[in-house]
């Protein structure tokens, strides 16, 4: 097992992991309260598109991966707030284009090839260094936001409306989320993948959701399950050969059927 | 621009507002204003556009035509929300496992202080407002586990912890026992009476303009009725709004 953290690219994998963990396990309570724990997923189709179209032109997939999410995100905000289309319905709509375009520019492009696997199942023990850096600097901007403005993303995550009227820039801080949203599933997409992201989005979040009773211990209870599924997701895989991002989800998974041994206050 | 009537005890001026939804009018040239002190119900059948005005007063919908000013000053550009509490009408339609205490609610409208000063400072905010609508004894009570009479003292502690000067309600008593309902506009009318809070109450129970109430707005997408409770009373408009308004409710205190 020591040899587990003797590896240089074994403990990258373990920061840049632990950073994503962070940033997926904040968000992720704000998102279900919210009921939008579909958007990770509709947005991880249109990174998809994204990346196919960086792999096509040849330049930089990561960041039209990047400027293509934070687009989407920001249009389902729009189509929610001017078309009057449902969340759930919104995020449908915008990922199955976002899938449709990706599939048509991986075939276009005959690039359909390990580069595009490696984004859709994830390839955790090759992160770069320059990627634990980008991980570290999303977690650190996510924590900070949420400490920032605590209690205003709670109030307008409860009642809206009442936050609003309060004076609470709700559309800004709206934007601000979809946005750290975005840019937590490009991150995680080199991590665990496209197809797997948006569950540590999701599963983390729902188990913290469950273990608390407070939004505090949510918040913290959603980090402290989604640390864990790293550090045991990465330990399994390494002991196992098993693929990482895979065994990470099970260990999420596994971890969010033990909260159903406990209940609430 | 400023209201001109804005030095003469007046909080909120409503000016001809207009207001459309999807190509149907839900409100026509509305104008009424609510000074410091009233405690104005805003009485109307269901679709009357109740709720419509109460959310452009608070700059939740904009109109297509007329202005609101609060304070004088125009409501989109009013900063002083502090003075403004507001309890609307699904506030108790919220998520039943949403992990918050009855603490944690409270302070949702206050910006979080650092230093053991300020913290104790906020909590005895937080308590005084828990005191005045009787629930301190559930502080760290879950939000999801008290009963909805209970919940909306809670929504109106958490609307009066930043001391307003004016209280919106949104048919707060709707789904709630006819005697938690007589306990709550009791408690109204202490705020009214006690904390000076100037209040505005949005409901279609003609019920509640018999006991604290000292203005009444009747809207039927116009304003058909704009006056004191005592000439609301006499004046006949009483009854032609009971005969007329089948969709409102006669609840005897």
């Amino acid at each position: 097992m020591s040899a587990f953290f003797a590896y240089a690219f074994l403990q990258r994998a373990l920061a840049a992991g632990l950073c994503l963990a962070a940033a997926c396990a904040v968000l992720g309570v704000f998102l279900l309260l919210r009921k939008d724990a579909m958007i990770g997923h509709g947005l991880s189709h249109v990174a998809f598109a994204g990346i196919a179209f960086g792999l096509l032109v040849g330049r930089w997939p990561i960041a039209v991966a990047l400027a293509v999410s934070v687009g989407a995100a920001l249009g389902i905000m729009k189509l929610r707030e001017a078309a009057g289309i449902h969340g759930d319905t919104a995020i449908a709509v915008v990922s199955s284009l976002g899938l449709a375009v990706g599939v048509i520019l991986a075939s276009v492009s005959g690039r359909f090839n390990a580069s595009l696997l490696g984004y859709l199942f994830g390839d955790i023990l090759a992160i770069e260094p320059a990627e634990v850096i980008f991980s570290a600097a999303l977690a650190a901007g996510v924590l900070a936001v949420t400490v920032i403005f605590y209690r205003r993303l709670m109030f307008m995550t409860f009642d809206r409306d009442a936050a609003q009227a309060a004076g609470v820039p709700v559309r800004r801080l709206d934007a601000l989320i979809t946005i750290l949203t975005a840019l937590t599933i490009v991150l995680g997409m080199k991590i665990v993948g496209i197809l797997l992201v948006s569950a540590l989005l999701v599963i983390p979040a729902a188990a913290g959701l469950r273990s608390a009773s407070r939004f505090r211990g949510a918040v913290l209870g959603a980090g402290l399950i989604a640390g864990l599924s790293i550090i045991l997701g990465l330990a399994s895989a390494y002991i196992l050969d098993w693929p990482a991002s895979g065994t990470i989800v099970i260990a999420a998974f596994l971890m969010f059927g033990i909260t159903f041994v406990f209940r609430k206050k | 621009m400023a209201s001109p009537d804005a030095d003469k005890g007046e909080l909120i001026r409503v000016e001809d507002v207009s207001f459309n939804y999807g190509g149907l009018p839900v409100l026509k040239d509305i104008s009424f204003t609510i000074s410091a002190g009233d405690f104005l119900a805003i009485l109307g059948p269901n679709g009357s556009g109740k709720t419509t005005l109460l959310r452009v007063i608070l700059g939740l919908a904009r109109p297509e035509k007329g202005r609101v000013f609060i304070l004088g000053k125009p409501a989109e550009t009013f900063a002083g929300r502090e003075l403004i509490g507001y309890v609307p009408q699904k506030a108790t339609h919220f998520d039943p496992l949403f992990p918050a205490s009855v603490r944690e609610v409270v302070a949702m409208t206050l910006r979080s202080g650092r230093g053991r000063e300020s913290r104790k400072a906020e909590e005895a905010e937080i308590r005084r407002a828990l005191d005045i609508v009787g629930m301190t004894g559930v502080m760290d009570r879950r939000i999801g586990r008290l009963s909805g009479g209970q919940q909306q003292r809670v929504f109106i502690a958490r609307a009066i912890v930043r001391k307003p000067r004016i209280l919106f309600l949104d048919e707060p008593t709707a789904g709630v026992d006819a005697e938690t309902q007589d306990r709550f506009y009791d408690l109204l009318g202490s705020l009214h009476a006690e904390e000076k809070i100037t209040i505005v109450l949005v409901t279609h129970d003609i019920g509640i303009i018999n006991k604290h109430v000292t203005k009444v707005a009747c809207l039927n997408q116009r304003l058909v009725y704009h006056g004191t409770h005592d000439h609301f009373c006499s004046s006949g408009a009483l009854r032609e709004l009971l005969d007329g308004g089948r969709h409102l409710v006669s609840h005897r205190h």
